[in-house]
């Protein structure tokens, strides 16, 4: 390796030895992209022409009282969510060291759709592993998969959640790794995926500050996204992180309590443990056995998270807070009716605090809100929850 | 002289390869774990090697991943699988005992603690599946501060330079895996790695024992042939105690398999005797 891999005292290469030279490959060939103008052009034509960059940032109208709310709308990239960033960017890796293969792991869908799309259009084999109870609550996702070609296999070990799936892609790439490119999708997982990943979705913040500027004159005071793995949220946050005065706040799955255990509120009460190659906190027992999460939305559902936001929490950086699933559910409520805006289940908890911050503040703030991905996928849970 | 040694010299004597079996502590529930661990040795294995479940073993395929969720399901918690190898070392104070686990088990104790705790129980090995070279340096301290020995795996793939960490990080022996992918024995292994047993001889690894899909009598003596000090049979034993078989059923298939480490030439032995 290059590079150590660590943020602080998280992150690093916990896999397998056998994995070893397939992240080696990976992490060169990522650090040859990045300095490889053809590259760069490459994936910015197809960010512009494939994927719909740059997505807008939208002022609620009716929502947040004196405060102002601007919304990132990855959920107008193709796809539906910010997962496309960096699928169209590590597909096109998985070209260039002559890949053949892509498998993926997905929560919600999103990132599975995303890579199913980056299958068809590169013409690569895709398999897509996804907990089984995720293919039950994400039914429509699973269908867009399928429909773009991509195999969509069924995980029922464990919790039958991501974390899951995430297992289930690691042991096909310790078999696969000669043709196949694990295409992760967050900023979780071994060197150099964290820091990879981030510098895929770094986008998103980079457009919104120049966005921003531009239409207020000034930084916001506060940049809010949800965080399950953390790629959305690293992805808004990276370009704010030298900008003091900006606080960046992270929204965790507070689920059906942060007290119970029925929840995915990693950074708030994780113990620092190793899960799928990275050293990172980690929702555990006390012999580090991985604890079962729970979340209302899919992508949030996972007991690890990004190495980067446990150093960012460390260092005081950034700041992590909770939403439960019935203040996730009313805002996504109230954005579909004040705004005429369904977003994603995972999204609707970065809007639920901003509506929360909004309340609170009298100063009457700016806030940047990553409205992550649309709600399209969610419709069948939320007729059903509505309907209680 | 550590217990690996002892053994492998044995074995050297007796012209034989080593004979390696592996089993999930605490499956599928403690006491019959027991029972089954000294089948093994009524079989006639040389070497041990012990699981410890951890909820999400990505190294294993669907078979060792089962033990681990019966074990898990039965209550049974590190304490109790280190209870599990001390009261098997009073039973049985010379045959090694290797430990297999992962990073997050370790980690929840603490690399020394943890580390300390084996050597209390009596174990000789530890070899933790999701540390790669690159970050064994703390286990391999920890480790050679108790007096353990820390097994790494080495691949056909594996290039020079982890090789080379692998032969200054480890003692004891070295896990060479049969070919890529999880443990299982679903897979025709590879058996002839004589370029791998090669490299580590000359960069002064310790020996290689070759697992991963080893279920077979003639797995056993192709690997032994291509020139592995030993072999480690996993999975087709879990499977028997999936299936509730009797511990006398599993010393029998131990049996078996270490028959075909026998009848290896005389010049083995001879070898052995002018060392």
């Amino acid at each position: 390796m290059r590079l150590d891999g660590r943020f602080g005292r998280f992150g690093g290469v916990y896999v397998p030895e056998i994995l070893v030279p397939a992240l080696e490959q990976l992490e060169a060939a990522f650090l040859d992209a990045q300095e490889d103008e053809a590259f760069r052009n490459e994936l910015e034509g197809l960010l512009a022409t494939y994927a719909g960059r740059p997505t807008p940032l939208t002022l609620c109208r009716n929502l947040g009282g004196s405060a102002r709310i601007y919304l990132k709308r990855e959920d107008l990239l193709h796809g539906g969510a910010h997962k496309t960033n960096q699928v169209l960017a590590q597909a096109l890796l998985a070209q260039r060291m002559g890949k053949t293969r892509l498998i993926a792991e997905t929560g919600a869908g999103q990132h599975g759709v995303a890579t199913a799309m980056a299958g068809a259009l590169f013409g690569l084999e895709t398999r897509i592993y996804m907990g089984a109870d995720d293919v039950e609550r994400q039914q429509l996702n699973v269908f867009r998969m399928e429909l773009m070609g991509a195999e969509v296999v069924p995980v029922t070990s464990g919790g039958r959640t991501l974390k899951d799936a995430v297992n289930e892609a690691l042991r096909d790439w310790t078999a696969s790794y000669a043709d196949t490119h694990y295409l992760l999708g967050t900023v979780a997982g071994p060197h150099p995926f964290p820091l990879m990943v981030r510098e895929f979705q770094r986008v998103i913040g980079k457009e919104a500050r120049e966005q921003i500027l531009e239409i207020e004159g000034r930084l916001p005071d506060a940049v809010i996204a949800c965080v399950g793995g953390g790629s959305n949220a690293i992805g808004i946050f990276s370009d704010f992180i030298g900008d003091d005065g900006v606080e960046l706040i992270g929204v965790e799955a507070a689920g059906k309590g942060i007290d119970g255990n029925e929840h995915g509120a990693t950074l708030q009460r994780g113990r620092m443990g190793i899960l799928h190659g990275a050293e990172t906190l980690l929702l555990q027992d006390e012999d580090g056995q991985v604890d079962d999460t729970w979340s209302i939305s899919a992508g949030l559902d996972y007991p690890a998270v990004g190495p980067e936001h446990a150093h960012l929490q460390e260092i005081g950086r950034a700041s992590y807070v909770g939403v439960e699933d019935r203040e996730a559910l009313d805002a996504f409520v109230a954005l579909a009716r004040s705004e005429g805006i369904i977003a994603a289940f995972e999204s609707s908890h970065a809007v639920a605090h901003a509506l929360r911050l909004a309340e609170e503040r009298g100063d009457n703030p700016i806030l940047l809100v990553s409205l992550s991905g649309r709600g399209d996928k969610d419709m069948a849970s939320a007729q059903r929850l509505l309907a209680r | 002289m550590t217990r690996y040694a002892a053994m492998f010299d044995r074995c050297a004597r007796r012209g034989e390869g080593a004979f390696g079996a592996f089993l999930m502590l605490g499956d599928p529930d403690a006491g019959t774990s027991a029972a089954y661990l000294d089948a093994l040795v009524a079989g006639g294995a040389d070497m041990i090697e012990l699981g410890v479940p951890f909820s999400d073993p990505v190294a294993d395929g669907a078979v060792v991943q089962a033990a681990a969720v019966r074990a898990l399901k039965a209550g049974v918690r590190t304490a109790d699988c280190l209870a599990l190898v001390a009261a098997f070392r009073t039973r049985h104070p010379d045959i090694p005992i290797g430990i297999l686990t992962y990073a997050n088990i370790v980690a929840a104790r603490g690399i020394a603690c943890f580390v300390q705790e084996l050597a209390e129980a009596g174990a000789d090995s530890l070899l933790v599946a999701d540390v790669p070279g690159l970050e064994a340096e703390p286990y391999a301290r920890a480790a050679r501060a108790d007096g353990i020995d820390l097994v790494m795996i080495a691949a056909a793939a594996t290039p020079e330079p982890a090789l080379r960490r692998i032969a200054s990080l480890s003692s004891g022996y070295t896990y060479c895996v049969a070919r890529d992918g999880v443990t299982g024995a679903d897979r025709a292994p590879m058996l002839r790695h004589a370029p791998l047993f090669d490299a580590l001889a000359r960069l002064g690894a310790p020996p290689p024992v070759l697992g991963f899909g080893i279920g077979k009598p003639a797995h056993v003596r192709e690997a032994l042939e291509a020139g592995a000090a030993g072999v480690v049979c996993g999975s087709a034993l879990v499977k028997l105690v999936e299936a509730g078989a009797s511990p006398q059923a599993l010393s029998s298939f131990v049996s078996e398999l270490k028959d075909a480490t026998r009848g290896r030439t005389q010049n083995l032995a001879f070898e052995a005797e002018k060392r």
